[in-house]
C-alpha cells in the first residue's frame, strides 16, 4: 500500500472508527506520545515551526543581519515582475512535463519486455535500476557534463559518423535537453514499481482475452494498461512532486549559474541563488511558498483527473 | 483508493522470507509444433537482444568513466571506446590529493554524517512507527496523516527558517544540521516503510508478549525489532545512499573545506580545475560512487523490496 493511497484511505474513513478502537482509545496514550516523541519534536522544530517562519519570512525583508521588516505582499508583487523567475518557472516546468512522461513511458516499455517470466530477469533489473540510484550523485553529474561537452562522449562518437555534434551543453538549445535526459536515464526505480504491479495482474484476465481472439496489441490495451492504471497514477504523482523539486544535477551541470544563458536555471536553483547566494531570504521564502503551492495544485489536478482515467478493479 | 496498490507486495508478512508477491502467471506453455517453438525462441531471442542493447547503452557512461579514469588524460577527449592500452594510476594518485585535504578525509566526513544519520533514522523512525501501527491514541488519524504529508513536503520551504535557526545555534559547518533532523525522524518515509512492515507482523505475538506481562518498550525491543529486520536493512541502505549523495544539505551548511563532505568536495573540485585535468575529476567521481555501487551489489534485495513496496523515487 502507498502512501497516496493510505492518505486517501485516511480521509475516506473519517470519523468512522470501529467499537474496538473506541474502547481501546486513550488507553497508550503515555506509551504512545513517548515512543513518537523524537518524531512530535521533529515535526514541530524541523518541519512545521520553520512552515510558519517561513511563510512570515515571505512577508519581510530579510538579510540574515538585520532584523526582519514586514512588507507585505511585496516580495510576491516583485515576483510579478521578475523575469528571471518566470524564466525559472518555464525551465522547470519543461523539466516536469517532458521529463516525467518520457521517464515513466521508458519504465513502463522495459517493465513490460521484462516482465515475462524472462531468463535473467534479475541481471536486467540491476542493469537498469543501477542509474537510478546514481543519478542523484554529484558524481554522475560531473560525468553528464563531460558526455555532453563539446568534446564529450556524445560528440566523440557522432565523429565517428562524420557528424559534428554541437556542445550540448554549452548551447543554451539543448542544455535542458540533457538534463532532461539524465533524468530519463534513471528510470529504474518507477520501472521496478511497475514490474511489481504487473505481477498482481491476473493471469486468467489474458487467457479469457486470448481465448476470445484479442491480439497482444488488444490486450495491453483492454487489460494491461487498466489494470495497471493505477501504479501509473501512483508514479506520476510521485515523479512530478519530485522533480519539480531537482536541483543537483542543474547546478553541476551548469556550474551552479543556470546557464547558459539561464536555459537550466530552475526555480529550486534560483530560489538558492536568492537565498543563499544573494541572502535575500524573504524572497526565497516567498518562492519557497510558491513552489508549495504549484506542486500541490499539480497534485490535486493530478487526483481529480485520475477519477477518469484511473481504473480500480474492485 | 487503490485496491491495487494496497495489494503490492509488503515484506515478509510473517517473519522468515516468504513474503514474495504471488506470481499468477503461469510458466510458458510446452505444447505445439516446432514452428511455434522456433517463433517463441525468435521472440524472446529479439528480447534479449532489445534488453542487451538498452541496458548496455544505460550502463556504457558509467563503464566508460571507470576506463577513461584509467587512461592519459588528454584520451579522454579522443577515445570513445572501453578498451586500454594501458593501466594508468597517476589519475587516481592525483585527485586523490587534489584539494585541501586528500580526499581520504572527505569520505571520512560523510561517512560520519552516514553513520549518525542511520542511526538517528533506525531509532526514531522505528519508534514513531511502532506508535503508529501497534499502538491506540489520540489524534492518531490526524498525526498519521500528517506524516503522510510531510513524506511529500518539498525540503525547500522550510530550508531558509532551518538555515536560520541552525546557524544561530552556531551550527553551521558542523554536521550537525544534516544529522539532527534525522535522529528527530524528519524522514517520514521510513516511518511509514516501518509501519507497513510491522502491520504485516501477527498481533498474536504481542499479545502473548502482554500476557506475560511485558510492556511496551519490551514489547518493542524483544518483538517488533528482531522481526522487523528487513525493514532497518531497507532503512539503512536507502540512508546510506542517499545521505552519501546529499548535495543540497551540504552545500548549504558545510562551507568550510575541513567539513566537506564528498559531493560537496567534487563540487569544489569542478570548480576549481580547468579541462585538463579530466582524468583525476573522473578518477575520484568513481571513488564517490564505490561505496554506493557495493551497496548496491550487496543489498539489492532490500532496495528492490523496498521500492516496491512503497515506491519511492
Amino acid at each position: 500500500m502507498s502512501a497516496i493511497s493510505e492518505l486517501s484511505s485516511i480521509t475516506r474513513r473519517k470519523g468512522k472508527a470501529t467499537a474496538a478502537e473506541k474502547k481501546a482509545n486513550g488507553r497508550d496514550n503515555k506509551a504512545a506520545y513517548i515512543f513518537l516523541l523524537p518524531w512530535l519534536v521533529g515535526l514541530v522544530a524541523i518541519t512545521i515551526g520553520p512552515m510558519v517562519m517561513s511563510l512570515y519570512l515571505s512577508f519581510t525583508d530579510y538579510n540574515l543581519l538585520q532584523p526582519p521588516e514586514w512588507v507585505g505582499l511585496d516580495n510576491y508583487t516583485r515576483m510579478l515582475s521578475d523575469a528571471r523567475l518566470h524564466n525559472s518557472l518555464g525551465v522547470t516546468f519543461t523539466y516536469v512535463f517532458v521529463g516525467v512522461p518520457l521517464q515513466l513511458a521508458v519504465a513502463l516499455l522495459i517493465a513490460l519486455v521484462l516482465d515475462k517470466g524472462l531468463r535473467g530477469l534479475p541481471f536486467y533489473r540491476s542493469v537498469f535500476y543501477l542509474p537510478s540510484l546514481l543519478g542523484g550523485s554529484v558524481a554522475v553529474a560531473i560525468l553528464w557534463k563531460q558526455i555532453f561537452g563539446t568534446t564529450g562522449l556524445v560528440n566523440q562518437v557522432l565523429a565517428m559518423f562524420g557528424i559534428q555534434g554541437p556542445g550540448w551543453i554549452s548551447d543554451p538549445s539543448t542544455a535542458l535537453g540533457s538534463i532532461i535526459l539524465l533524468h530519463v536515464w534513471t528510470f529504474g526505480a518507477p520501472m521496478i514499481i511497475f514490474l511489481a504491479g504487473l505481477r498482481q495482474i491476473p493471469h486468467m484476465y489474458y487467457e479469457a482475452a486470448r481465448v476470445d481472439g484479442a491480439t497482444t496489441l488488444q490486450q495491453f490495451w483492454r487489460i494491461t494498461l487498466p489494470m495497471l492504471s493505477p501504479i501509473i497514477f501512483f508514479n506520476l504523482v510521485l515523479q512530478i512532486i519530485g522533480s519539480f523539486q531537482s536541483f543537483t544535477q542543474a547546478f553541476i551541470v551548469s556550474g551552479g549559474n543556470g546557464g547558459p544563458s539561464d536555459s537550466t536555471m530552475f526555480f529550486t536553483l534560483y530560489l538558492y541563488q536568492k537565498g543563499f547566494g544573494q541572502f535575500d531570504m524573504g524572497y526565497a521564502s516567498a518562492m519557497a511558498w510558491v513552489l508549495l503551492v504549484i506542486i500541490g495544485v499539480f497534485t490535486a489536478i493530478n487526483f481529480i483527473a485520475s477519477k477518469y482515467w484511473v481504473f480500480y478493479d474492485d | 483508493m487503490t485496491t491495487k496498490l494496497e495489494t503490492l507486495p509488503t515484506p515478509d508478512k510473517k517473519s522468515g522470507g516468504a513474503g514474495k508477491p504471488t506470481n499468477h502467471r503461469k510458466p510458458r506453455e510446452s505444447r505445439g509444433t516446432l514452428a511455434f517453438s522456433r517463433a517463441q525462441r525468435g521472440k524472446s531471442l529479439m528480447k534479449h537482444g532489445i534488453l542487451i542493447l538498452a541496458g548496455g547503452l544505460m550502463i556504457y557512461p558509467l563503464l566508460w568513466m571507470v576506463v577513461s579514469s584509467l587512461r592519459p588524460n588528454e584520451l579522454i577527449f579522443r577515445e570513445p571506446g572501453l578498451w586500454l592500452n594501458s593501466l594508468e594510476m597517476s589519475n587516481y594518485t592525483s585527485g586523490w590529493s587534489a584539494l585541501t585535504h586528500p580526499f581520504g578525509h572527505y569520505m571520512i566526513n560523510s561517512a560520519i554524517v552516514v553513520i549518525g544519520s542511520i542511526l538517528g533514522n533506525l531509532i526514531s523512525c522505528s519508534m514513531a512507527a511502532y506508535a503508529f501501527a501497534r499502538l491506540q491514541f489520540t489524534a492518531k488519524k490526524l498525526l498519521f496523516g500528517i506524516m503522510l504529508l510531510t513524506i511529500m513536503l518539498p525540503f525547500h520551504v522550510v530550508i531558509v527558517p532551518q538555515y536560520i535557526l541552525f546557524s544561530q545555534i552556531g551550527w553551521v559547518n558542523t554536521f550537525w544540521p544534516l544529522i539532527v533532523p534525522k535522529l528527530l525522524a524528519t524522514e517520514a518515509f521510513f516511518v511509514f516503510l516501518m509501519v507497513q512492515f510491522i502491520r504485516g507482523i501477527p498481533r498474536e505475538l504481542d499479545e502473548a508478549a502482554r500476557i506475560d506481562g511485558a510492556g511496551h518498550p519490551r514489547i518493542f525491543l524483544r518483538v517488533i525489532l528482531p522481526l522487523m529486520v528487513p525493514a532497518l536493512a531497507t532503512t539503512t541502505i536507502f540512508t546510506f545512499i542517499w545521505t552519501w549523495n546529499d548535495f543540497f544539505g551540504a552545500l548549504i551548511y558545510l562551507t568550510d573545506p575541513d567539513m566537506f563532505t564528498v559531493p560537496v568536495a567534487l563540487r569544489a573540485f569542478v570548480d576549481s580545475q580547468s579541462a585538463t585535468s579530466w582524468g583525476s575529476l573522473f578518477a575520484m567521481s568513481i571513488v564517490s560512487l564505490l561505496p554506493v555501487f557495493l551497496v548496491f551489489l550487496f543489498g539489492q534485495r532490500f532496495l528492490i523490496k523496498g521500492i516496491a513496496t512503497t515506491g519511492i523515487k
